[in-house]
Parts: C-alpha cells; structure tokens; sequence
C-alpha cells in the first residue's frame, strides 16, 4: 500500500505554476465555482459602482421616501428617498475593504505575536498575559472605545475591528507554533545552527498557514458583520456613507413598511461571507499536505 | 478442521484490480495453534487481519476469496453477525495500548461492556466475571485496578487489560497485531508468555502480526512470510528459520541483528571528540512561583567517545537515554555537568558562542516521517546548515549532490519533496544532512528503530561504511540489543536516569555483571536464535 501512496503522491509533488493552482482550486468543486463567480460579482461590482449604478447613492430626494421597487429603483427606496440597489452596491467598497483588510491585518499581526510566543519562551509569559488582557474586554466594547477615542472614520473603524481579533490569532499560531516546534526537523535545524528567523520563517510558518487561511475568512466575515454592529451603534462609520450594515440599521426601523431595505443587504452580508468562507475552505484543502494525501488514499 | 480458514484472499484499493493490496493470500489456523505473520510494512499482514474481523476501512475492499471461520463465511455475514462474532468467535488486540483503551472510562468498567454486548450476564456475574479475567492476564491488586482509568497504568498493564478485554468472551480465535512492538522488552517478554499461557489454558488459536523474527522464534507454531500482498511461504517455525525455501525470507532472516556482539575492533586513535562529565538533567522541581515534583531524568552521565569508534546508549522508555543525547545536542540544558566536544566545554555556552561548535557534532532522528520538512526540497534541508556558516549556495548545492550519492541515492534527487521516499531512504538523507556540516561525532537517536528489518540493515552498513571513510565517532541511542551488539564498540546501559553499567561491548553484552543488564539480555526476544546463520547458537558452540 504504501509503495501506491508514494508513487501517487511524487506525481502530486512535482511543481506547479501558481495560475494553475488557482485554477485547480476554482474548480474543485461545483460549490467552490459557484462561490468564486459570486464573490468575483461582488467584488467587480464594488470597484465599478460608479459605472454600474442607477442612482447617486447618497442624493436625498424626500419625495421618493419608501417607495417599492420599481423599473426606476430596483429594490426601492429607502427613508430619504435614496436608491436602495445604488447604496448597496457601494456599500460593499466599504464592507469588503474593511472585511480583507482587517482580515489581513489580524493574521498577520498575530501570525507575528504568535510566532514570537509560541518559540521564544521569555516572551511567551508577557505576550500572552496582554493577550488574556485584551481578551478579557468583550470585543464589541473595546471596538466602541477606540472609536470613541478616536472619533469614527473607516480607519478608526477598521483598527476598532482588526483589535479584539487579533489575540485569537495569537493563541491560534502559539498552539501551533507550540507543537511544530516539537518536530524533529526543527531539532535538525536548531542544530544545524540556523537563526531563529530562519527556523520560524521556514520551518514553523508554513505549518500555520492552513488553519490560518480559515481563520481569515472567519475574521473577514465577522469584520463585516461588527462593521454592520458598529454602524448600527452608531459607533460606526457616518450614515450617509452607505455601508451593508449601515444600510440594514437604517431600514429596521422602517421594517414592517419596506422590509427589503434590510432584508437585500442581509442577503448580499450573507452570500458574501458563505462564499469567502467556501473558498477558504478550498484553499485550505489545496495547500495543507495532511488533507491532499488523504484525498489520495481516498 | 481448521478453525479458521483463509483461501485465495485479494483486497484491493477502492476494488480496483490494478491497486491490489493482498494478492492471493491462503491461510489456515488449527484450534489452539499461533500462527505468525510475518512481513515488512506494506505487506497486508495488518490488512489481512482486519478483513477477517470485518474492519477493512471502506477505501479497501475484498474482491475475492473466502474467510472461514469454522466453516461460517464470514465475507457474507450480516453486520449484526459479525458484530457477535467479533468478541465471541474472535477477537483482536492492537499495536498501540495507549490509544486503544477509552481514556474516560474506568478499566474495568470496558471489560465489562464486552460482557453487556455479548451476553446476558447479571451485574454482578458481569464484574465477577472481569475480575477473574484480570486475574487471569496477572494484573496485581485487582480490586483497584478494576476502578483505575487508562492513564494511570502502564504500557503493560494497558495491554493486559487489552487481553482481558479480547478473551473475556472466551473467543477461539485471538488475532494479535503487533501487540508488543510498542512495549519495552522486558514487559513484551511478560506479554508474550501471557499469551502463550492463556493459549493454552483456554485453547484458543492466535494468529500473532509481527515483524520482529526474534518474536516469532519465541511464539509460533508456524510462520507464514508474507511479501508485498503475496505468501511467500508458510512452514513449522523450526523448519522455517533453519531451511527458508525463498530468498526472501532467506534475507529476511540474515538482516535480524544478532545479539552476540561484534568481535572488538582495536582503536585506531587515541583522540576523544565527545566527553561527558557527571552530565545531570532535572525536569521540574521549585520554582519562584511553582511548586513541582523533580525529575531527575538523567544522572552523573559520564561518556567518552573516541574518533572513529561507536558508543552505545541502550535503555528501555523512560532510562533518560534520549535525555543525554539531547543535552549532547543542547536541544535541551543540561541542569550541571559538562559536555565537552573537541576541546570546548559547551554545556553552558549561550546559544549564540554555542553556533560555531554545532558543526562538529549532528544528529538523525528516529522518525523518518518528521525528520525532514515535508513543505521544503531536501537539497534545501541538507544545504540549510552549511549555508548558515557562510559560502556559496552552488558549492553547498554541489556537496548536497555528492551526499546523496555518499549515502547511495542518485544526485538529481535534490530537487524532490521527502514524501517521495520510503522511510529508508528519508533517514539516508537525514543522515546526508547530517554530513553536510563535516561532523566529527554523529548522534543516532533510534535512527534504525522505525525502519524494516531489511532496511535497518542497510542504513546500519551505510553508518559504518561512512564511520570507516570518514572517522567519525557515532553516538548511537537504541532500545534494541541485538542492533546495539552489531555496531556498537562500547555499550553504556541505563536505567531511571543512571548509567547502570559501562564498558566494551563485549562485556556488557557477552558478560554483563548488574542484574538489570542481564535481565534486558534475558528478555531480548529470540537470543537462543541465530537467524544469519539459521541455526541456535547453542549448536554453533558445538
């Protein structure tokens, strides 16, 4: 059996433009194609809302209050009058940018933090009390503080959200950093004098990088959502500027005369986030070695 | 009649006949015999024994042959019938005791669910019932080991409770895979003669897995030799390690290190390039803020090994052997002592005095599935350390490539991934990584103990053809006597932490003075068996 295994797998091993290992992981799977095309849909139409939209989205016309959709506003209007299709369409440059980038900017900030705890004992007791710390502050509130403190702009909002995330992450890489550290091959490297920067660079990184890719969808959807919950604080990013989940704050109170104002950008919140996450999951598959050597044995 | 009888078994990867796993196998079993199957990995020997229980994991499937149990078919049998064959009619124990025991249950409670299932036993005729099988498999103080978890016996008593488990239905039919290859030699000793006890008390047949021939001259009835899915022969044990009809199991046979050591070898240098004084490492203890229990995992090790020459560390789990090589390597502080390599006391020099010295001394590991990054191109991993010592990547890739061919694989094969070896030639390039840096001392820490016997051979000639080219001094860690007695010069024996007994390995191993020394040897399977030369040694002596 194992003579099968290994030669199945040096067929798997040999090297791979990275255009192609898009595309494999693209089409893997129906689903996985179906969650690119929509995010891709997403994505393009963020960046050419201006070219895409009927309506500018932020134009008050008191007279069109609530109205139902129409050949006019696609999805209606809502309480000022505003085109309903228009604001969501560039709500998602908001939305999107602050889900990727404060994705990004927790893993990598606690990919960082994780790595140093997790291999340099010394550092591990004071880096991970600071984590506890920060971690003992329910995320919703340290969000609002900081943006209190700093007065509310997409930066603000987005350091706000990328914050409390970021000792998930720590724990996550430390646990991970914590057991591949243990692997022979890293005693091999200890030994043959490499540099902490190198072993933690080639010989521990790669190992954190799977479960991490998983962790970032989770953060990029969930960043989302808490730009939706801050806006809906009024903590968040100012009204006029159309966000999903400034959108959806908007329209609860009118929920029961136009539920679509909250239901559309609901919608849109949630096939977003089903698609990133599907995609993670097939990236995931595609890079980490433990899960392509079963689909072999498979 | 034979009790079970196996014709013409073929399983094969998702059915496919191209992926045939197990090619043909015929098999039979009569009550109360042990039959062993033997064969390196990949032979089917597990497979063939997880058919017959029924266990095949769905991706392997039997697509031909029968599997008869006292003449009941057991490739047509229901799911139901199985599952009150199993446990009655058969029953089966595994390699690892450490997994295969729930860890939130009490013991004695698990022997007792095999009893729930399968009859229609009281309460209490239940736990009388278990309590006599714990006598039986000779676990002391019954009573509380009966209420004990998993966690708090040993690897011995583990696997009794296994045993207990296994033929507390009284089955007649007991399948053993690998049962003591996890265990020290000392308690696979006990284990082995439990078995053979309760073989012949209950009568129960046992079909025993293992790869270790020492075992099998111990055991067996008859051996069939199994090859890559195909029966290579089966005969009367005897008859088997005296007149192997194939040259595999010929070769097989001749690649199981003897327990005689080697005649000595006359030192050819006088110069010391590893030494020890009173080396300590204690795990835990007091601390500032913590309160522990100290650990005293190796003691007053004192070493000295000589260029050219292997020094031995042989120990059970647990004797701190691993511990010293470690400290060696400073993977791990020694708590006092000193490690003295080519002149330098390195022992407490900081990590960054201590990069220099690391060049003169590399280690191999045991694993040979770990030993390498399995995300890098192994001329990456062998030219890693030379490159953290300056100089230019085409030399270090140059070297890479005559290393390769050094330790006997092709040059082209820098640019491939590890899993594209077996496990044996992996450890050939943890060994070329090794090499790499120019060492004047290599440390094997079990570096044969994971691979085939064949293969162990194989890497076993590579050290010391390596060792005679290159004058090194190996420092070579082993559980295995029979593999310490084939290369090793001086042999050095420990036991919790303290080195029992230190000399050439003649006398440690010829004519070992401490009762610990002796009783290893006394338990080191198959020490009466010559299988090179396919005689008992006591007939040699004549």
């Amino acid at each position: 059996m194992t003579d099968h295994t290994v030669s199945a797998a040096s067929q798997a091993g040999a090297r791979v433009s990275p255009l192609s290992r898009v595309r494999e992981i693209v089409f893997s799977s129906p689903l996985v194609t179906l969650a690119a095309i929509i995010l891709a849909v997403i994505v393009l139409s963020a960046i050419f809302a201006p070219l895409i939209v009927p309506h500018d989205p932020v134009r008050l016309s008191p007279g069109e209050r609530l109205k139902p959709p129409s050949s006019e506003y696609w999805l209606g209007t809502d309480a000022f009058g505003r085109d309903l299709f228009s604001r969501i369409v560039y709500g998602g440059r908001i939305s999107l940018v602050v889900g990727v980038m404060a994705a990004v900017a927790a893993v990598g900030l606690g990919l960082i933090l994780g790595l140093l705890a997790g291999y340099i004992r010394w550092l591990d007791a004071v880096l991970m009390r600071m984590v506890d710390g920060l971690m003992a502050i329910p995320s919703i509130l340290l969000a609002i503080a900081i943006v209190a403190l700093w007065g509310a702009s997409i930066w603000t909002v987005l350091i706000a959200i990328t914050i409390p995330e970021v000792p998930r992450v720590v724990r996550l890489v430390r646990s991970l950093v914590l057991s591949a550290r243990e692997e022979p091959y890293v005693e091999a490297a200890i030994a043959a004098g490499s540099s902490t920067w190198l072993i933690m660079r080639r010989h521990l990184m790669p190992n954190t990088i799977a479960p991490l890719i998983i962790q970032g969808t989770y953060i990029c959807a969930s960043a989302i959502l808490v730009e939706a919950i801050l806006s809906f604080l009024g903590a968040g990013i100012s009204p006029e500027t159309p966000s999903w989940g400034n959108i959806m704050a908007e329209g609860r109170i009118y929920f029961q005369i136009n539920p679509g104002i909250v239901l559309w950008p609901g919608l849109v919140v949630s096939v977003a986030i089903l698609s990133i996450n599907l995609l993670g999951d097939a990236v995931r598959d595609a890079l980490d070695p433990r899960m392509a050597k079963r689909g072999i044995e498979r | 009649m034979s009790l079970l009888r196996i014709e013409n078994l073929r399983i094969a990867l998702n059915g496919d006949p191209q992926a045939e796993v197990v090619k043909g196998l015929d098999l039979a079993i009569e009550p109360g015999q042990t039959m062993c199957l033997v064969g390196e990995s990949g032979s089917g020997k597990s497979l063939t024994a997880l058919a017959t229980m029924g266990l095949l994991p769905n991706v392997l499937q039997v697509t031909d042959g029968s599997i008869r149990i006292k003449d009941e078919e057991l490739l047509r049998a229901s799911r139901s019938r199985m599952r009150s064959l199993r446990a009655t009619a058969m029953s089966m124990i595994f390699q690892e005791p450490m997994t295969a025991l729930n860890p939130v249950a009490r013991v004695g409670q698990q022997i007792e669910e095999v009893l729930e299932f399968h009859s229609d036993f009281s309460a209490a005729q239940r736990k009388s019932r278990a309590m006599d099988m714990m006598e039986a498999v000779h676990l002391p103080d019954v009573e509380k080991m009966y209420r004990s978890f998993p966690h708090q016996l040993s690897g011995g008593q583990r696997q009794r409770i296994m045993i207990a488990m296994a033929l507390v239905m009284r089955p007649q039919l007991l399948i053993a895979d690998e049962p003591t290859t996890a265990l020290d030699v000392t308690t696979q000793a006990q284990i082995l003669k439990l078995i053979q006890e309760l073989r012949e008390e209950q009568g129960t047949a046992v079909l025993f897995i293992t790869h270790d021939m020492g075992v099998v001259s111990e055991i067996a009835d008859d051996v069939t030799v199994l090859k890559l899915g195909e029966v290579m022969e089966t005969q009367p044990v005897e008859s088997l390690l005296r007149h192997p009809k194939t040259d595999y199991s010929r070769d097989l046979l001749a690649s199981v290190p003897s327990q005689v050591p080697r005649p000595a070898r006359d030192p050819s240098s006088d110069q010391i390039v590893l030494e020890t004084r009173d080396l300590c490492k204690t795990y835990g203890g007091g601390g500032l803020l913590k309160r522990g229990r100290e650990v005293k995992a190796a003691q007053d090790v004192s070493i000295s090994l000589i260029k050219g020459r292997t020094l031995g560390i042989v120990g059970e789990s647990g004797s701190g052997k691993s511990t010293v090589a470690r400290c060696i390597m400073r993977l791990i502080d020694p708590s006092s002592g000193e490690i003295v390599v080519g002149g330098t006391d390195i022992a407490t020099l900081s990590q960054r005095a201590l990069k220099p010295e690391r060049r003169k001394i590399q280690i191999v590991f045991q694993d040979p599935m770990r030993s390498l990054n399995p995300r890098i191109e192994i001329g990456q991993s062998i030219i890693e350390g030379p490159l953290n010592f300056g100089g230019s990547r085409e030399a270090a890739m140059k070297r890479a490539r005559e290393l390769l061919e050094l330790v006997g694989l092709p040059a082209s094969a820098v640019n491939r991934f590890p899993h594209q070896f077996s496990g044996g030639q992996r450890q050939r390039i943890a060994i070329a990584r090794a090499l790499a840096m120019d060492p004047d001392v290599l440390v094997a820490d079990e570096a044969v103990s994971a691979l085939d016997v064949s293969v162990q051979a194989q890497v076993l000639d590579l050290l010391s053809e390596l060792q005679e080219r290159l004058g090194l001094g190996i420092l070579f860690i082993t559980h295995d006597l029979g593999v310490a007695a084939q290369i090793c010069d001086d042999v050095l024996v420990m036991q919790h932490g303290r080195v029992v007994e230190y000399g050439p390995a003649g006398e440690v191993l010829g004519n070992p003075k401490q009762d610990y020394t002796k009783a290893l040897i006394k338990a080191a399977p198959g020490r009466h068996w010559d299988f090179a030369n396919f005689r008992p040694f006591a007939e040699a002596a004549e």
